[in-house]
């Protein structure tokens, strides 16, 4: 049961990053935008579909990848504070992603070397590479906003303020989680930290960046503590199904 | 005023064993992010394994006035083609 | 995901008659203009207004279905929407590329789309009411679409012709996308059946209005047909779109609104009611339900992108001059 919950937790943030950046089509700031963004929820999504699937066998209770997604509120999603945060703007949408593939590349790679779940291992296979490039897209934009006219870069100290105190729960392990770690199926995430510091660090030199100081970072997001955007956002995304219990789609 | 981001060309390799081909062009402000956009644009359906992109304003063209000096006169030099050459059957294919 | 016939292009041309039937002889031999080539003014600007019309089209069409991306009732729908909704991005960019070899930028066309300049398919003025509409759209509307575009592969002008071959290719899946989503929802629960005859009922005759006014009142076709810009014509076009769909509804259950709707034995194929002109020009004329939402978000996105597109150009030059200082 541990397992399968935290399995959810790794879902729930790749559906719910995925969903936050597909709000953006058709808005992009340029056209090249307006195909590279779903490019990136289209793979944050395709992961969502295959760990869900995998929990839901894991459960053994038949549900279903879009029972999972679509019939748990806001107290029952896992996923991190970070990926449910609006996207603002375009320096707020690239940072967070920047943010969070820093830190699912080193643990998809970390999974590779250690996991005994085959589910997991595919998983990981795949999305290292779409974390790599991840990292490469919202990174480029990142150092081309914060070394770029006065306004993007006052945006982009705008984005690190607001977004740096939901990074700290990136590296904590719920006690499902940790269970998870313990039975060789996930990756220590505090481990991680090296890894994520060292990528922020590169780019955040070449965008004329600092990292601020966090005496209170935001947790919660694992415990089911949200904040008030996720509502919404399952409120939106659940409506059509929620409508039509039982219906086929 | 409207400033305008610079157009490039972008040609893609759709497997090794081939050349790169021209495929369309895409706005860029800068070469990285040209090829993440030619990337995100023109391989979505795994179309490719290799991307090219040159700066629209970089390339140099022949000139359509002088394609008439330029491409007519390799017309009539038959003699450059196999199919000039007479040999016998019996030789067999050459 | 376009076909609406050219909304008010001018083919008038000034040249010789010299210059026009030379042109006209390369056209006839099925010769491919290329951007560079000599061209009738007339030629070139038609192609400027419905390549640029075309491009619209598909950016603005981005918004019907960008509305329901968050509301997709399961996963596997959300990503093909999502997917199908980015295609329409491509489509829009390969248009505004082809466009732009003929010396008009994507800028210029974007400025024109916003003052309410330039002209974009009317169908994009109604709104996506249910998720059955997303399923109707990419039946109806992106069917019609692929009647229309198919020709337009061989459209007389390279690199019209080449962006057409590329985004017919890719929206193969689009129109099946669109009926699985239909035949899931009449096959399913009464209210998804009701759901989706409620879609038909309101996007039948803006779809095949999409094909433009009839013949006898469509004042440019000629010349384009003439100059291979266009290849069938608008009544050819809406006749083979209605003879494909009616099967196909027939197959799913569901009823065309349309009474007048029959089989002509004599012409092997089905004969349609009135459709109401007013309601399409009112459309075309910007006073379409949507028209006003639909430019707003446009404007608004293209506005609220400023800064970054400023901040991308401002640190090129600023790469540009570390690069020199460095060398």
């Amino acid at each position: 049961m541990a397992i399968f919950e935290a399995i959810l937790e790794l879902a729930d943030d790749h559906l719910v990053l995925g969903h936050r950046i597909s709000e953006w089509c058709g808005h992009a700031p340029m056209l090249e935008e307006d195909l590279a963004m779903p490019n990136m929820a289209l793979d944050l999504i395709g992961t969502s579909r295959t760990l869900y699937d995998h929990a839901g066998k894991l459960e053994g209770k038949g549900q279903s990848e879009d029972d999972l997604a679509y019939l748990r509120g806001e107290r029952e999603y896992r996923n991190c504070l970070l990926v449910e945060r609006p996207n603002e703007d375009f320096a707020h949408t690239m940072l967070r992603s920047l943010y969070f593939a820093a830190f699912m590349r080193p643990y998809w790679l970390k999974t590779l070397e250690m996991t005994n779940d085959e589910t997991v291992r595919g998983v990981a296979g795949k999305a290292e590479k779409e974390m790599a490039y991840h990292i490469r897209h919202a990174g480029e934009w990142v150092i081309r906003l914060g070394d770029g006219t006065e306004e993007s870069a006052a945006r982009m100290r705008d984005a690190v303020a607001a977004l740096h105190i939901y990074t700290d729960e990136l590296f904590e392990s719920s006690p499902a989680a940790a269970e998870a770690e313990r039975a060789g199926v996930l990756p220590v995430r505090a481990d991680l930290r090296a890894a994520w510091d060292e990528v922020i660090g590169q780019v955040f030199a070449e965008a004329f960046l600092e990292a601020p100081e966090v005496p209170y970072p935001q947790t919660g997001g694992r415990k089911g503590l949200h904040g008030e955007g996720l509502g919404h956002l399952l409120a939106e995304m659940q409506s059509v199904y929620r409508a039509h219990p039982g219906a086929t789609w | 005023m409207t400033q305008t981001t610079p157009l490039w060309e972008v040609f893609i390799r759709p497997r090794n064993g081939l050349s790169h081909k021209h495929v369309g062009s895409i706005h860029a402000a800068d070469e990285v992010m040209a090829v993440q956009a030619a990337r995100d644009v023109y391989t979505r359906r795994g179309e490719g394994t290799s991307i090219w992109v040159v700066r629209s304003a970089d390339i140099v063209a022949s000139d359509p006035d002088q394609a008439g000096e330029n491409f007519e006169p390799t017309a009539d030099k038959i003699y450059r083609h196999p199919t000039f050459y007479e040999i016998p059957e019996e030789v067999g294919h050459m | 995901m376009y076909s609406q016939g050219l909304i008010g292009a001018d083919g008038s041309t000034t040249e010789t008659q010299e210059f026009l039937d030379a042109f006209q002889k390369r056209i006839d031999a099925e010769e491919k203009i290329e951007p560079t080539d000599a061209m009738p003014e007339g030629y070139r600007r038609t192609l400027v207004r419905q390549i640029g019309q075309h491009a619209h089209s598909e950016i603005v069409g981005m918004l019907p279905e960008g509305n329901w991306i968050t509301r997709a009732p399961s996963l596997r729908r959300k990503a093909a929407l999502l997917a199908k909704v980015q295609d329409e991005g491509g489509h829009g960019l390969y248009l505004y590329s082809a466009a732009e070899t003929l010396g008009v930028s994507r800028e210029q066309m974007t400025e024109e789309l916003h003052s309410g300049k330039a002209k974009y398919s009317s169908i994009f003025n109604y709104p996506t009411l249910t998720w059955a509409d997303i399923g109707i759209i990419g039946w109806l509307v992106d069917g019609a679409a692929i009647m229309n575009q198919i020709p337009l592969c061989r459209c007389s002008f390279g690199p019209y012709a080449r962006a057409m071959i590329r985004v017919c290719k890719e929206e193969s899946f689009h129109q099946r996308q669109g009926y699985e989503i239909v035949m899931t929802l009449a096959q399913g629960t009464p209210e998804q059946k009701a759901m989706a005859q409620d879609a038909l009922n309101r996007w039948w005759w803006p779809s095949i209005m999409m094909f433009g006014p009839h013949d006898a009142d469509s004042q440019h076709s000629d010349q384009s047909m003439a100059w291979k810009i266009k290849r069938f014509s608008n009544d050819e076009l809406r006749q083979k779109f209605i003879d494909a769909t009616v099967p196909q509804a027939e197959y799913l259950g569901l009823t065309i609104p349309d009474p007048d709707l029959k089989w002509n034995e004599e012409k092997q194929g089905y004969d349609h009611g009135r459709i109401d002109w007013d309601e399409f020009w009112r459309v075309v004329k910007g006073h379409g339900p949507m028209a006003r939402d639909r430019i707003k978000d446009r404007k608004a996105a293209w506005d609220n992108g400023a800064w970054v597109r400023e901040a991308a150009l401002a640190h090129a030059e600023k790469r540009r001059t570390r690069k020199m200082a460095a060398e």
